[in-house]
């Protein structure tokens, strides 16, 4: 569905359902470089089981228009405005890398809008290195090799998609050479500048969902777990085998722990 | 500075899409040689008919044998995904009845195999779908034949007869400039030699039975999705209904919406190979799988071979001529170079001097070639079009196809190239004896 956030046009999917003011919202944010394709199959399920959905494509990403939000705050505040668009008084944030930090912070913030939080792929701090900072602020073809080197786990570099036929990393690079130049950049740097994660932790009320990736080389679940420490009793999901990209390398399992967790 | 971690492609032949059988440790990809799955319970089977969850359901739909394949290609080919076909004509009319409807147009090179002319030329005018071919090597004839109603731009790597080189670039810059998509059959060449969506094109297909198996014991396809052309462009939006509106046959799914990248993918096996059903057997699959773990040594074999016979017939005063791009007289000699550094192929024609006869004592005096409709094969093979393929042509309707009735073409296999120089050379002589 096409929506009006700030001022600009904003895409979600939605399972092809309308909303319903009698069921609960589940909001999608995905990470840097995405869009609500990544959540293809997380989505659609709960479209599809009683939920209302809206997997958002960022500002400034895939359908969605005007700049990519600059700071993981940015994009906390912009979630409620999202909400207001939307006509959602409260819903489940489920994010992804850049996308759980702001669901992070939106809930820190936000509190009486945000139900409970799924984080996938989090980080504290979610440092991102010199090397990629810099290919991604000259925006070339490199910033997409090194992310998707990192971001997959070994074995997944090779192959065994669950997802009959398809190449996972084609897929993955693909989609985010469609990303418009520079926004990468800004995701990247929005990841890195971010310094209130312990303490937006720390301020988290509502129920929390930590799913790490074992192999995640991008934002190392050693990473996460002051974090985790930080979060009043988090449920923890551990996918010994997955590298970053949780939802698509083992997406019967994130969606299990989301339907275990939601 | 960081590098990336990707794995090369002679890694990637060996290895892309599978893995070690989670069930058994199998190190080699097993033949699920099953028509169905069982569901797990009733809710994870209604999650799999309705893409809630991926996995298996039915073989016709997808197979976890032809699944690794499917990878495997993308993976070479540097695509998003592929879908396995019954032949190589199967996933050619799978990628256009997926874009095209009746109404609908393509613009195609005429330097094609007979079989792809067959569908477009004779076959889809019965449904509505209409071509117009250009010779591929004029850039002004692919524009100007572009109507209002073309969605399709359709060429050969190395064409038929005369192994004309596609520009991609080119064509492909002006296939987006008018939002509709390049569609290259690259069965010639393999992601060994080219690699077509590195150069612009969008969609490419295979017949598998030739180079990829390199056994010629199978018949197959597979069709590769680059997920680079962008179905919702405005350009495109409208001209392209069944990606970018609901589908009433998938609960209104709009396939553009439900994948950013794999779109085309989602609807060829959604509606494509759900109805029309062409799809690949496992057993297949596993064939095809064993033939593409040696692709690279084969390729690069297959070429040396083809350099070498080439170079002896270019010399040989019974030959009238050789077709082959990188001989310097070729045509698209230039494009080659740029286009094909490691090789063009080991399909070609020569012109045998001499009479329709004269080309059929060629080729039943030959021992090591085998005489019969086919390429790509580890053995060497041989036809002579006027005698078989095109015997029902006038010696005019054959020079209209680029053909005369001393064309002979040639499929290098893997052989001594020795004994295969020594086989042409025995029945040249022979030949030039029959005049």
């Amino acid at each position: 569905m096409e929506l009006s956030v700030n001022g600009s046009g904003v895409y979600a999917y939605t399972g092809v359902r309308p909303l319903d003011a009698t069921q609960r919202t589940i909001v999608f944010v995905h990470g840097a470089a995405n869009d609500h394709s990544v959540w293809a199959w997380q989505s659609r399920y709960f479209a599809h089981h009683g939920f209302n959905v809206l997997a958002v494509d960022l500002p400034g990403h895939g359908r969605s228009g005007g700049d990519a939000l600059s700071s993981v705050e940015a994009i906390a505040e912009w979630i409620p405005a999202l909400l207001d668009a939307a006509k959602v008084e409260r819903a489940v944030l489920v994010g992804h890398s850049l996308g759980s930090l702001a669901a992070l912070e939106a809930s820190a913030r936000h509190s009486a809008r945000v139900e409970r939080i799924a984080l996938l792929g989090p980080a504290v701090p979610m440092t991102v290195s010199d090397d990629l900072l810099d290919a991604a602020g000259r925006n070339e073809h490199l910033a997409l090799e090194l992310i998707n080197g990192w971001s997959f786990s070994a074995g997944r570099q090779l192959g065994g998609n669950a997802v009959p036929g398809m190449w996972m990393t084609g897929n993955s690079i693909r989609l985010m050479e469609r990303t418009r130049p520079g926004v990468l950049a800004t995701d990247l740097k929005a990841c890195h500048g971010y310094a209130n994660g312990l303490g937006a932790a720390a301020a988290v009320r509502c129920p929390v969902l930590a799913i790490t990736g074992g192999r995640d080389i991008m934002a190392p679940p050693r990473n996460a777990q002051a974090l985790i420490a930080a979060l009043r009793e988090p449920r923890v999901v551990a996918l010994p085998n997955s590298g970053h990209a949780v939802m698509a390398e083992e997406p019967d399992a994130v969606l299990d722990a989301l339907r275990a967790f939601i | 500075m960081a590098k990336p971690r990707t794995p090369h492609f002679d890694t990637l032949t060996l290895h892309a899409g599978a893995a070690p059988d989670p069930a058994t440790g199998a190190r080699a990809t097993p033949i699920y040689q099953s028509a169905s799955f069982v569901f797990p319970d009733g809710d994870h089977a209604a999650a799999l008919f309705d893409m809630e969850r991926p996995g298996h359901v039915y073989s016709r739909i997808s197979n976890p044998t032809c699944a690794v394949l499917e990878e495997r290609i993308a993976a070479l080919e540097g695509g998003v995904g592929a879908i396995a076909t019954a032949s190589g004509q199967a996933a050619m009319h799978l990628a256009i009845v997926t874009l095209l409807s009746s109404g609908s147009h393509i613009v195609a090179s005429r330097a094609l195999y007979g079989g792809s002319h067959n569908l477009l030329d004779y076959t889809l005018p019965r449904f509505g779908i209409e071509t117009t071919f250009v010779d591929g090597r004029d850039l002004d004839q692919w524009r100007a034949a572009i109507r209002p109603t073309t969605r399709l731009l359709f060429g050969e790597t190395l064409g038929n007869p005369g192994l004309d080189v596609l520009d991609i670039p080119h064509v492909a810059d002006i296939a987006h400039a008018h939002g509709v998509p390049l569609l290259v059959d690259s069965t010639f060449t393999t992601p060994f030699l080219m690699q077509p969506f590195a150069h612009g094109a969008d969609l490419v297909f295979h017949s598998a039975t030739k180079f990829l198996s390199g056994h010629g014991v199978v018949i197959g396809g597979v069709l590769v999705d680059s997920g680079r052309f962008d179905w919702n462009a405005p350009a495109s939006r409208e001209s392209f209904p069944t990606l970018t509106e609901p589908y009433r046959g998938f609960h209104d799914m709009v396939f553009s919406e439900e994948s950013t990248t794999a779109a085309f993918l989602l609807r060829a096996r959604r509606e494509g190979v759900r109805d029309f059903g062409a799809c690949m057997a496992p057993f297949t699959a596993f064939q095809i799988l064993q033939g593409i773990e040696t692709l690279p040594l084969r390729m690069a074999r297959h070429v040396e071979n083809t350099r070498k016979v080439v170079a002896f017939l270019a010399s040989n005063a019974m030959v009238a001529g050789v077709a082959y791009p990188e001989l310097a007289d070729h045509p698209d000699h230039a494009l080659a170079q740029k286009l094909l550094p490691n090789g063009c192929g080991a399909v070609f024609s020569f012109n045998l001097a001499g009479t329709r006869a004269q080309g059929r004592k060629f080729i039943e005096t030959l021992k090591i070639f085998s005489h019969l409709a086919n390429v790509g094969d580890a053995k060497s093979l041989v036809i002579h079009p006027a005698s078989t393929t095109h015997f029902r042509m006038s010696a005019a309707e054959l020079a209209k196809a680029g053909i005369t009735e001393g064309t002979i073409r040639l499929s290098i296999g893997l052989e001594n190239p020795d004994d295969l120089i020594e086989d042409l050379s025995r029945a040249l002589h022979a030949a030039g004896k029959a005049a």
